[in-house]
């Protein structure tokens, strides 16, 4: 195919996809609003999540796999915002891999490009926890930040598709970069639940934290795939980070120079680290370690957004 | 999580979870290891991580020393006041400042505070566990009772199963005990002690390394010796006498760069085509190299850190005679590549100064004067201002060749040139002759004696880690009652498979089960 034609059919079909991903996003705030009602017994288990006296998988059978008592309707629009976001995705994976043939590399090797890849990796995890989760609550969070990205991306980043420069030309781009992408959309999954979590856990009887907090899982499950999800990223970021060292080696001459990209992307670890090791610490677990979840993703976007616009380092390919 | 089953590991309890000691007595011994037992404490180490990453961000906001000294200068030129405040918190060189090692050497001696206990108890548990089982069995979250006649017989029969299964199999008297997952806590310790063992190579790196900075003009060369670099810094225990003896000609530096409208004149490809000689009298070797392909010797490697113009001008005096010739590096200030450069003659009477603006592809904006617009030499200008007078050379202090002092100088000329041009300077001062031009590359050699030991502990802190936080700690029990015998398991950690562990041992014995299934059958964190 002709260049040209590339390069139109992939920006229509992220435009296509962010159009799909707005109704998404009102079907998933639609499913939030409507009317619901409880069964009274139910209500006591979700508002006082007893903490099951076990461990290991027993607890996991306390929960229900479902949300208790939704609306039918509710419920309906939830799954046709789970159907929107499929379509939305399959649009953007085509958005993407027509942006790469037309450049003739990864679709990662700019500011632009690298957005769309981690829209659709955030994207890809929500759908992909979908799968065995039951998640269409976490809908109402996810979408909105993949459309911000998307926004983003076409608005202030826009660039056409060229070739690289020599510091990029190197195969520690397709691993270096793509782990850093999955760990993006990881992050970014894990701080929405635990965003959630903070909404749910201790909600109180009414008040609008109560009304979503009906509508969540219950608290101690929300920190929990928080967990698992950071826990699963994690030594995949201390490799992407690694990689990029050893990358830095070959392209710069040296593995670790504390360039602002480099300071982040260890500050972000260290976040991390901090959280795993609150989720084990008197005084730190719940709340505290929940907002160092969200603060480990603030720092990996603010390393990304921040880090490339504001700062001037030898990571300056934002192409902008 | 204090409950019930976790008592079952509380044997092999977390010694970072202390809590600190109760307050202590007087004396210095008493407060020394309270202290100790406060810095070793879980919650020190995690507010000490943390300060680290905050501690880590100024060095991102502050231009670094290390990284970008000439922001560093210019910093000092424009705010004193302000550079000096730097200056003093040590702000300048954050990574290398008191107060960041302070950060992380306590932590990492909250660490080792932590580490060494925790492994030797780790260590005497391996040998101990699994333990017996615990009073009541049955108030586990997965028992199951097997009627059978011959208790003694199942029993055997279920150490043999769990053997074949691959648990750790210790028994007692009337009872089996199997674990598994104990690369839990192993991979725990690997993981950070191997972190240790990074900053121990980072450590070996900057005091036994060396690295040097040089720039090399087409068709010239260095060899490897101190003197022969632009800047040389080494590591303590660096052996900077005996540097390989390798040398380094290069013949050919291409750059092609992007033409097309998307990110017009960015670099596209880098070909650094260069003659090595490992050592002298040996024959030389080609080579091609460029940025993400050093040039890998036995004990350094050379990377390809920048590159530039460098006109060549050649400088006759009055008679004809040639004073100067040479190609002079400029550095280039932008992307466009405009490059600026002085040229010093102190052979000619009065002695000669000229500063430079290369541009290779020159044009002349209203406003701006002399502007490059593409990096590459499309149309190449050279733009000089002739001076005459003292260059104060003799005044034995060393100069700056980048930069031409003027003061007892006096400016006679001006002139834009393109190649093959010759100017005849005023007051029979002489003539310049700008012939052309070639490249020139810097080039950083460096030798890291850490990095290879840093690549090694970080794949074996990476394997630990993974290790620590996917594998789960879990131990079952069969214990022989009076006509039965009762299976038992207990998970620690946030998900198992220990329910069809479970199924699994019991399949594989014969008898009854009481009652309707124990084991949970569904809903198991599927």
């Amino acid at each position: 195919m002709e260049s040209e034609a590339l390069a139109q059919l992939s920006n229509a079909l992220v435009y296509s996809s962010m159009f799909v991903l707005a109704l998404a996003m009102l079907a998933f705030a639609a499913s939030f609003a409507g009317r619901r009602t409880k069964a009274p017994a139910e209500v006591e288990a979700n508002v006082a999540q007893p903490v099951p006296a076990t461990v290991g998988a027993a607890p996991e059978s306390v929960q229900p796999e479902t949300l208790p008592a939704e609306d039918p309707a509710g419920r309906r629009i939830g799954n046709i915002g789970m159907a929107l976001s499929w379509l939305a995705w399959f649009l953007l994976l085509g958005g993407v891999i027509a942006r790469g043939l037309w450049a003739e590399r990864v679709p990662w090797g700019n500011m632009y490009e690298f957005s769309l890849t981690s829209a659709l990796a955030v994207l890809g995890v929500f759908l992909g926890v979908s799968v065995w989760r039951d998640v269409r609550w976490l809908g109402v969070i996810i979408i909105p930040l993949v459309l911000l990205t998307l926004g983003l991306a076409v608005t202030v980043l826009y660039t056409e598709a060229s070739q690289l420069v020599p510091a990029l030309q190197s195969y520690w781009l397709i691993i270096h970069v793509s782990t850093a992408i999955v760990c993006g959309g990881a992050f970014t999954f894990a701080a929405s639940v635990a965003g959630l979590y903070l909404i749910a856990d201790g909600a109180g009887e009414s008040g609008w934290r109560a009304r979503w907090a009906q509508r969540l899982p219950a608290a101690q499950r929300l920190d929990r795939m928080a967990y698992r999800t950071i826990a699963f990223t994690f030594p995949l970021w201390t490799f992407a980070v690694v990689s990029g060292a050893i990358w830095a080696e070959s392209a710069w001459g040296r593995y670790w120079g504390w360039d602002p990209k480099e300071t982040w992307a260890f500050i972000t670890w260290v976040a991390y680290a901090a959280y795993l090791h609150a989720r084990s610490t008197a005084g730190w677990r719940g709340r505290r370690a929940a907002w160092l979840a969200i603060a480990g993703a603030g720092i990996f976007w603010f390393n990304y957004f921040g880090v490339n616009l504001l700062f001037s380092g030898l990571h300056s390919y934002s192409g902008v | 999580m204090a409950t019930e089953p976790e008592l079952m590991f509380s044997t092999h309890a977390d010694p970072m979870d202390r809590q600190a000691a109760p307050p202590p007595g007087i004396g210095w011994r008493s407060w020394s290891r309270w202290l100790w037992s406060r810095l070793t404490s879980m919650r020190t180490a995690l507010i000490l991580l943390l300060l680290l990453g905050i501690a880590a961000i100024p060095g991102s906001l502050v231009p670094q020393r290390t990284s970008d000294p000439f922001a560093v200068n210019t910093l000092v030129q424009d705010n004193p006041t302000l550079a000096e405040w730097y200056e003093r918190l040590g702000l300048f060189d954050v990574y290398g400042s008191i107060w960041f090692s302070a950060i992380y050497l306590l932590l990492f001696l909250s660490l080792l505070g932590c580490l060494i206990p925790r492994a030797r108890q780790h260590f005497r548990m391996w040998r101990r566990s699994p333990g017996p089982p615990p009073a009541n069995l049955d108030r586990l979250p997965n028992t199951a009772h097997l009627i059978c006649d011959d208790p003694d017989g199942q029993l055997q029969h279920a150490e043999e199963v769990m053997r074949k299964q691959r648990w750790r199999v210790r028994t007692g008297d009337g009872w089996v005990a199997g674990e598994k997952g104990f690369w839990r806590e192993n991979g725990n310790q690997i993981f950070h002690f191997s972190l240790l063992g990074v900053l121990a190579a980072v450590g070996i790196g900057a005091l036994g390394g060396w690295q040097g900075n040089v720039v090399l003009v087409e068709e010239r060369g260095f060899s490897n010796t101190i003197t022969q670099y632009d800047t040389f810094t080494a590591g303590r225990f660096a052996n900077t006498d005996d540097l390989p003896p390798f040398s380094i000609q290069l013949q050919d530096f291409e750059v092609d760069f992007e033409r097309g409208q998307a990110q017009r004149g960015a670099p596209r490809d880098f070909r650094a085509q260069v003659a090595i000689t490992p050592e002298p009298g040996q024959p030389s070797e080609q080579q091609v190299f460029g940025v993400n392909d050093p040039i890998v010797l036995d004990d350094a490697k050379v990377f390809l850190i920048g590159h530039g113009y460098a006109p060549q001008i050649i400088v006759r005096d009055t008679d004809g005679e040639v004073v100067f010739d040479d190609s002079v590096v400029f550095l280039p200030q932008d992307g466009n590549f405009t490059s600026v450069g002085v040229v010093k003659v102190p052979d000619n009477d009065p002695q000669l100064g000229f500063r430079g603006l290369f541009l290779p592809t020159a044009a002349l904006d209203q406003e701006a004067g002399p502007i490059s617009l593409f990096p590459a030499p499309d149309s190449p200008g050279l733009f000089m201002s002739a001076f005459t007078g003292d260059l104060g050379l003799d005044s034995g202090e060393p100069q700056n060749v980048y930069q031409l002092d003027d003061s007892d100088m006096e400016q006679i000329a001006l002139r834009g040139l393109i190649p093959g041009d010759t100017w005849e300077l005023p007051e029979g001062a002489g003539s310049v002759e700008f012939v052309g031009f070639n490249r020139w590359i810097s080039v950083k050699v460096a030798r890291d004696p850490g990095g290879v030991w840093a690549l090694a502990f970080v794949g074996t802190a990476i394997l630990g880690l993974s290790m620590s936080l996917f594998i789960r700690r879990r131990r079952v029990w069969v214990l022989r009652g009076a006509g039965d015998v009762t299976v038992g398991g207990v998970a620690r950690g946030e998900r198992t498979d220990l329910d069809d562990e479970l199924d699994d041992i019991v399949a594989e014995l014969d008898g009854q089960l009481a009652g309707e299934d124990p084991l949970p059958q569904e809903g198991v964190s599927r």
